[in-house]
């Protein structure tokens, strides 16, 4: 089980508080989409990726993105039981999704960057340690029942 | 992975904004790298890596100084790095896994000081540069 300090919930919840889920975590995927375009094979159904513009203004991504941030908060409210909150969700990506676990890895990287360019200097090392870490984990319960 | 005239445009667009600070840049991406990648550390058992370290402003000022050089030579990065190649390859032999992790670090950096440079194209330019910047340094590995 991963351990997380007095300090580390606070880095987490401080930055957390103050995210607007919707915007980041539209933000965050059209990025993932944009910056790593592999990713757009697991997206056919979602219209018109064929731009950085089109991406950004894409509505499927945006409602995407929210859902995906929302489920990170769940992940937040349960650090100590992460591989029991996200059991189902990681079956999914597995049997029905067939996204490879690096993928999360991405996400998990571009997240870090979202959040660096609306924190800027609040963005200390030491958050940016706590939410790598956090990411990381997140990206590791996800693939925990992959088979 | 090859870069397009847009990639390239745009990596220079970042380093001309970043002008003198790039220095800083280097240090800060590296003592980020140190403190959220701690194995990254088992590189530098010589150093002081406390915080304000001259040491790390030192070390931050050669790497910017070679992202800078890349940037400068865009059209020929394995040539510009040539010399840094060889050292890694035979001296340093540092795993390539870390050079992501200093990408990521310096991606971080950018997106604190200039989050409005650091647009979703931009972003995409500059990860592709530094993916083939460390491609690059160790490409003589083996």
């Amino acid at each position: 089980m991963v351990h997380w300090s007095a300090e580390e919930k606070q880095l987490i919840a401080g930055v957390w508080g103050k995210v607007s889920v919707e915007e980041c975590g539209a933000e965050a995927l059209a990025r993932l989409l944009i910056v790593y375009p592999w990713t757009q094979r697991f997206f056919s159904n979602f219209g018109n990726l064929s731009s950085p513009t089109a991406i950004i203004g894409n509505p499927k991504v945006r409602a995407h993105g929210k859902k995906v941030l929302t489920s990170f908060g769940d992940a937040i409210k349960n650090l100590d039981n992460l591989k029991g909150t996200y059991s189902k969700l990681s079956e999914l990506h597995c049997d029905k999704l067939h996204v490879d676990p690096e993928n999360f890895r991405l996400l998990g990287d571009i997240l870090i960057i979202v959040l660096a360019a609306h924190f800027t200097k609040d963005f200390t090392p030491a958050c940016q340690a706590t939410w790598q870490k956090l990411v990381g984990v997140v990206a590791h319960a996800l693939a925990h029942k992959y088979h | 992975m090859v870069l397009s005239a847009a990639d390239k445009t745009n990596v220079k667009g970042v380093f001309g904004k970043i002008g003198g600070q790039a220095d800083a840049y280097g240090a800060e991406a590296l003592e980020r790298m140190f403190t959220t990648y701690p194995q990254t550390k088992t590189y530098f058992p010589h150093f002081d890596l406390s915080k304000g370290s001259a040491q790390v402003k030192g070390h931050g000022k050669k790497v910017a100084a070679a992202l800078v050089e890349a940037a400068n030579n865009i059209d020929d990065i394995a040539g510009a790095l040539s010399k840094l190649s060889d050292l890694h390859a035979q001296k340093l032999r540092v795993d390539p896994v870390n050079f992501k992790l200093l990408g990521q670090c310096f991606l971080v950096v950018v997106a604190i000081h200039n989050p409005s440079v650091l647009t979703p194209e931009v972003h995409a330019s500059l990860d592709k540069f530094l993916c083939a910047v460390g491609t690059v340094l160790t490409a003589k590995y083996r």
